[in-house]
This record gives structure tokens, C-alpha cells and sequence, in this order.
């Protein structure tokens, strides 16, 4: 962590990485208990199919019958399981871990990386004259952001976010 | 036919319109990216990144209603707006739906834009309106939090699922013809029941986190009335 968050770090600190386990448990275990039955949008497409209890489509008409497979069905994690693990609770509870650590990084990492970053930690401090101070540091900074290749649409979206921050 | 489905998968709707929602959803994000660095600072960002988890946590605890033969889990982007805003909101629902389709074959990857535009940014923008309206002219009180994060919740799921009708209508790929108002009532139905759920889960989550950590709730922050000596209302930290 920069200079900026110092203030705030520790107690945000220990507030994320309590959900997170809240999260992890919700992921690990929780979802082992989950119902197996369609969800609203693929029960609504199976309107006018029957099904035999292997959940082939025996007749009928409906949306569902168009679904092609998924282009990476072959994905170790595929359908929220972890290939090659037999227990069907631990892979289930495992992929979920897995999931929640993976769209913590991508996620928190992606929003790290495109935030406005203050220089000097002119925002944390507050005061009137670090904020009087901030337009042009905000400027900077988002500009210093794309040229970072914080993605594509950070990139695009730099020079609005620049003027914006100096009307600030 | 034994995969876990949860969002929209291959085949349902054709190509181009496929393509044209990826199109319109990449446009909508890079505005979410463009808006929200405003609202990122050191300590959304990290908030943002909880809120995207959690919400990869929730969907995949598939809650039954009705008789039981069908379920039900939550979409999140009333959840998200309430804690992160509608711009980084949207973004952590896109991420949930990116993630979830590159690496757990959920929602294919050819429809990604469709299930991002339905539930990453029409849920997200229909819950935050609600919020911001909500929050205006209901009293200042827990039980008014939980209100509002309640019907925002229900109404964005209910235009979430009336966004793949819409879809279904332009590049369906069977012939529902005219029993297309049929699929809209059926989606409806079942996704007012869904928006129950979401409400309930998404009031208790909300309630909770503003009883721990207020200031970290994205709408109360913004509309808070700003005391003369604080001239920051989006100044980070600035407490």
C-alpha cells in the first residue's frame, strides 16, 4: 500500500479480509447445500421439453433445445467442480475457494490498478489546502494510470477522467 | 445436458445479436472504467474487490423456490451499487460474469456481453437509481436501508430477466413466436420470486455492513450532507 491509505489501511484491512472469509465459507461449504435444480432462466427455457431423468431433452419444443455446449467445457473448474477430485463436496467447496481468491485478485488487482491515485496523499490528509492542491496532482495521476496499461478501456477512458478530475 | 448453467449459454441466442450486445456492453464498461476511477481511491478499490468475491460467493448458493423443482440465486448488482456505486457496481458484477465464463464454463463465452449488459449494467443502473431515489425520501433509519436495498433488489432482477426477453426477442434462436409474451411471463414470475430472495439476502448483507463499517457504504457516503468543514464528499479518506 502507498502513502495514501496509511490512516485507513489497518481497519479496512481487517474488514476485507474478514468478508473474505465470510465469502470463502459461503464458497467452501455453503454451496454444497445449494439446490441443484435448474435456475429461473434455464427453467424458463425448458418450458415445452419434457426430460428423462438423466435430464436429456425426450420431446417437445423449447429454447433449450438450441444450447450448445461452452466453448471451455473442458476447463479444469468447469461447471464450479475441480477435475480430478472424486468427492463431489470437496471439489465443489475447493472450486468455490478457488473462485472467491481468483475474483478477489483479478477483481481488487484490476480496481487497484485503474483507481485515482493521490500524490503525496493529498486525499488522505484531507485538509482544505491538500485538497486545493489536488486538481493538477489528479491529473497527473490518471494520466500516469493509463500510461501504466492499466487495460484497454482505462486507456480510452484516461483523458475523461483527467478533465473530470480537474473540474474537481 | 448435465452442466450447471446459471447464466445464458451458447446456442440460445444467434451470433450477431450476440455480437452486437458484446459490442455495447464493452462501450458501457469502458464508461463504468471512466466514471468510476472517480470513485476508486485506496479505500474502494480494495471494497471493490471484496464486493466482486462475495458476489462470486452468493451466486453460487442457488436457493430453491417454488415447489422446489426450480432455483433461484442472486444476480448482486443491487448489491454492488449500494456498496461500491453504480459505475465501480457494474464493474464488480462484469468481472463476476468474466471470470465466471473463462474459467467455470458458466454462461458461454460467445454471450458474455448479453449476460453483462442484463446483469452488470441494466441491473446495476435500474438498482442505483432506485437507491438514490429511495434513500432520498425514506427516513434515515436502518429499517429505511433495508427497504431500499430490498426493492432495488427485486426491481433489478425483474428488469434483468425482462433484458434477455428483449434479447430473446431480437436473436432467439427457436421460434417461440407468438408465445415470446409467454417467456416474459414465465421469466418474470419465477425472477419476482428470485428478487425476493436477492432483496432479503441483499438487506441483510447491507444492514450488516453499515452497522460495522457505515462509511463504507458507497450511498450512504454520497448522500450524506457534507458539513462546511469537510469540502471532500468524494475526497478518499477524509473523515
Amino acid at each position: 500500500m502507498t502513502t495514501g491509505g496509511i490512516r485507513m489501511t489497518k481497519r479496512t484491512g481487517a474488514f476485507i479480509l474478514g468478508g473474505l472469509l465470510v465469502a470463502l465459507l459461503l464458497a467452501g461449504v455453503v454451496s454444497n447445500f445449494a439446490s441443484a435444480h435448474p435456475d429461473g432462466l434455464d427453467s424458463s427455457l425448458r418450458q415445452g421439453c419434457t426430460f428423462d431423468a438423466d435430464d436429456n431433452i425426450i420431446g417437445g419444443s423449447c429454447p433449450a433445445q438450441q444450447s450448445r455446449d461452452h466453448e471451455l467445457a473442458d476447463s479444469p473448474l468447469a461447471d464450479y467442480g475441480v477435475r480430478g477430485i472424486d468427492n463431489s463436496y470437496l471439489s465443489t467447496g475447493l472450486s468455490g475457494v478457488l473462485g472467491v481468491l481468483l475474483t478477489f485478485a483479478i477483481g481488487g488487482g484490476l480496481f487497484w490498478l485503474v483507481r485515482r491515485r493521490p500524490s503525496g496523499g493529498a486525499t488522505e490528509q484531507g485538509t482544505p489546502a491538500g485538497q486545493g492542491a489536488g486538481p493538477a496532482q489528479a491529473a497527473q495521476a490518471a494520466g500516469a494510470g493509463a500510461g501504466a496499461g492499466a487495460g484497454a478501456g482505462a486507456g480510452a477512458a484516461s483523458a475523461d477522467a483527467a478533465s473530470a478530475d480537474a473540474r474537481n | 445436458m448435465e452442466t450447471l448453467a446459471m447464466h445464458i449459454s451458447n446456442g440460445i441466442i444467434n451470433g450477431p445479436v450476440a455480437a452486437a450486445f458484446a459490442a455495447l456492453a464493452l462501450v458501457a464498461l469502458a464508461l463504468c472504467v471512466a466514471r468510476g476511477r472517480q470513485d476508486l481511491d485506496d479505500r474502494l478499490a480494495p471494497m471493490a474487490g471484496l464486493v466482486a468475491a462475495f458476489i462470486f460467493a452468493v451466486q453460487m448458493l442457488n436457493f430453491p423456490i417454488f415447489t422446489g423443482a426450480v432455483s433461484g440465486h442472486l444476480l448482486g448488482g443491487a448489491l454492488a451499487a449500494v456498496l461500491v456505486g453504480p459505475w465501480v457496481g457494474a464493474l464488480c458484477v462484469a468481472v463476476v460474469l468474466i471470470v465466471q465464463s473463462l474459467i467455470f464454463g458458466d454462461g458461454g463465452v460467445a454471450m458474455l456481453g448479453l449476460n453483462i449488459t442484463n446483469m452488470a449494467i441494466l441491473g446495476t443502473a435500474v438498482a442505483y437509481l432506485l437507491i438514490a431515489l429511495l434513500l432520498r425520501i425514506l427516513p434515515r433509519t436502518v429499517n429505511g436501508l433495508a427497504i431500499t436495498a430490498f426493492v432495488a433488489s427485486v426491481v433489478s432482477v425483474l428488469v434483468a430477466s425482462q433484458g434477455f426477453v428483449l434479447q430473446y426477442w431480437l436473436g432467439g434462436t427457436t421460434d417461440v413466436g407468438s408465445s415470446l409474451g409467454g417467456l416474459a411471463g414465465t421469466m418474470a414470475g419465477v425472477h419476482l420470486l428470485i428478487g425476493i430472495g436477492e432483496g432479503l439476502i441483499t438487506a441483510t448483507t447491507v444492514v450488516t455492513v453499515a452497522k460495522v463499517r457505515p462509511d463504507l457504504v458507497y450511498a450512504l457516503r454520497s448522500l450524506r450532507p457534507i458539513p462546511a468543514a469537510n469540502p471532500a464528499p468524494v475526497g478518499g479518506g477524509a473523515r
